[in-house]
């Protein structure tokens, strides 16, 4: 009988194959589910989940909620702009006061990298990683994965190209991580001061040239510039980035092959992307926001199945 | 372990056709009704039932549907090994229909209040049955019992029956296990 072979989903890192083929062969009937007339199933009525969220989040926290709830899970929320965090309290002592309260599953979003390793290792729940500041973004990655399978029908020998602001992006290398391990081929695209000085040590490679990336590949997976990461200006203006590397009908209309374009949002229109790509029949991103919910399901699932009475 | 044929590929032949018989009895021409498989082992059955149906008694039209009860199961987390999930495959709306529901085996009758529980989610249905090919009495843990039985058995706790379709294992037949 099949389960994953960890006991947390800190980041894709730490997963191997059948532990993604499990949960996609998973979130294949979860799919099934949110598109029946009731949208629901029992099997989590006696778990109870926190949704810890120290950092901002809409997509994935609605994400992570809904999954839950169609799981038939009791959920609380917290969100650190309105709790005792304010007040100098820390990690472990925050999450042990919410676990007295008997939660079984702890889903966290947190600024600080490891932030779920560090607690995976303090507490006792079941911890699913919602992104660590720059590391991981694990349900990211494999909704992303799940969407690129679903469209093109395996990710094997596909060529993907990341596009954007890969310095400050966990969803980057989540994404780098779910398709190496699944046989995809890897490259990144943005400005030279937007790439790390190693990524090519993970064995993707680099190019600056957008047009060339996008002839390369099947794939582009656009990601935006992560203001609010940055303490000192990485490009001249955002005009300028977005000449360069923002993804246009022109370009697309260039390239002799039809490529499907990814972003996990929120989008900036008319920045890395523009609104007639973004709506365009090439796009598969309101397809991502739909197989998120089935893919959240699917970890939260197997996640609770390890849980033993 | 011990092993004896419960039933052999010509007994099980004649049963379904008698349980076909009995469906047609009571649901006509089966304008109104639906015969909904219980995954995964339910499926055969419920298959060979729609096949005698449509090519032998030529019912016209006759819905046949998968229906998967992992997620609706009262031993989550209970069991020392997970169950892997089946598809569903239900393309039509249940409300306002009879249903068959249909399983190899009628044990503690667990999976049949799972499945009632799930094919709820698929609509109000005016009626369900139940079909069964072996019926294991005394060991029910719930008040359910079959409306259409194929062979009712006196199997103790120790032994197991076995349902072989030749979809699976080459040759139709039931056996009786004892683990001793």
């Amino acid at each position: 009988m099949k389960q994953l072979s960890v006991d947390h989903l800190l980041g894709i890192k730490y997963l191997n194959k059948n532990d993604i083929d499990l949960i996609f062969e998973t979130a294949d009937h979860f799919k099934e589910v949110i598109n029946r007339p009731i949208k629901k199933v029992p099997s989590l009525r006696d778990i109870t989940i926190a949704n810890l969220f120290f950092e901002n989040s809409t997509r994935t926290k609605l994400s992570f909620e809904l999954a839950e709830k169609r799981l038939s899970a009791d959920i609380i929320n917290f969100s650190a702009s309105q709790s005792s965090v304010k007040k100098g309290e820390t990690l472990i002592d925050t999450v042990n006061n919410i676990l007295s309260m008997k939660v079984d599953i702890v889903v966290m979003r947190h600024p600080n990298v490891g932030a779920g390793v560090f607690l995976s290792k303090h507490v006792n729940a079941k911890i699913i990683n919602a992104g660590d500041g720059t590391h991981e973004h694990p349900t990211q990655a494999l909704l992303d994965s799940y969407s690129i399978r679903e469209k093109l029908g395996s990710v094997k020998g596909k060529k993907i190209v990341i596009v954007g602001d890969i310095l400050h992006s966990r969803v980057a290398l989540s994404n780098i991580f779910a398709l190496q391990l699944q046989g995809a081929e890897v490259k990144v695209c943005g400005p030279t001061t937007l790439i790390p000085k190693y990524i090519t040590s993970l064995g993707v490679t680099v190019e600056t040239n957008l047009k060339k990336a996008l002839d390369w590949c099947d794939v582009a997976n656009v990601l935006r510039v992560q203001h609010e990461r940055m303490d000192v200006k990485y490009f001249p203006s955002t005009r300028e980035y977005t000449q360069l590397f923002g993804i246009n009908q022109q370009v697309l209309d260039s390239l002799d092959k039809n490529i499907v374009i990814m972003h996990p949002g929120p989008i900036n229109r008319g920045v890395e992307i523009t609104s007639d790509v973004a709506d365009s029949n090439n796009s598969i991103i309101l397809n991502q926001v739909e197989n998120g919910v089935a893919v959240r399901m699917a970890v939260i699932y197997l996640l609770a199945q390890q849980i033993k009475r | 372990m011990s092993s004896k044929v419960l039933l052999n590929s010509k007994e099980i032949e004649i049963i379904l056709h008698r349980l076909a018989c009995q469906l047609i009895e009571n649901h006509n021409d089966f304008s109104n009704t639906v015969l909904i498989g219980l995954q995964p082992r339910g499926a055969y059955l419920a298959k060979r039932i729609k096949d005698i149906l449509t090519n032998e008694y030529h019912i016209k039209d006759l819905k046949l549907g998968l229906l998967d009860i992992t997620f609706y199961r009262d031993d989550f987390r209970r069991r020392d090994s997970p169950i892997d999930a089946s598809s569903t495959k239900i393309d039509f709306l249940i409300e306002d229909k009879n249903v068959v529901l249909i399983d190899d085996v009628l044990f503690s009758g667990r999976s049949i209040r799972s499945g009632l529980s799930a094919i709820n989610d698929f609509g109000r249905p005016k009626l369900v049955e139940l079909l069964v090919l072996i019926d294991r009495r005394f060991s029910r843990h719930l008040p359910i019992q079959p409306n259409y039985r194929g062979r009712q058995v006196d199997a103790i706790n120790q032994e197991k029956v076995k349902v072989c379709w030749k979809e699976t294992h080459k040759k139709d037949v039931v056996y009786l296990e004892h683990n001793s």
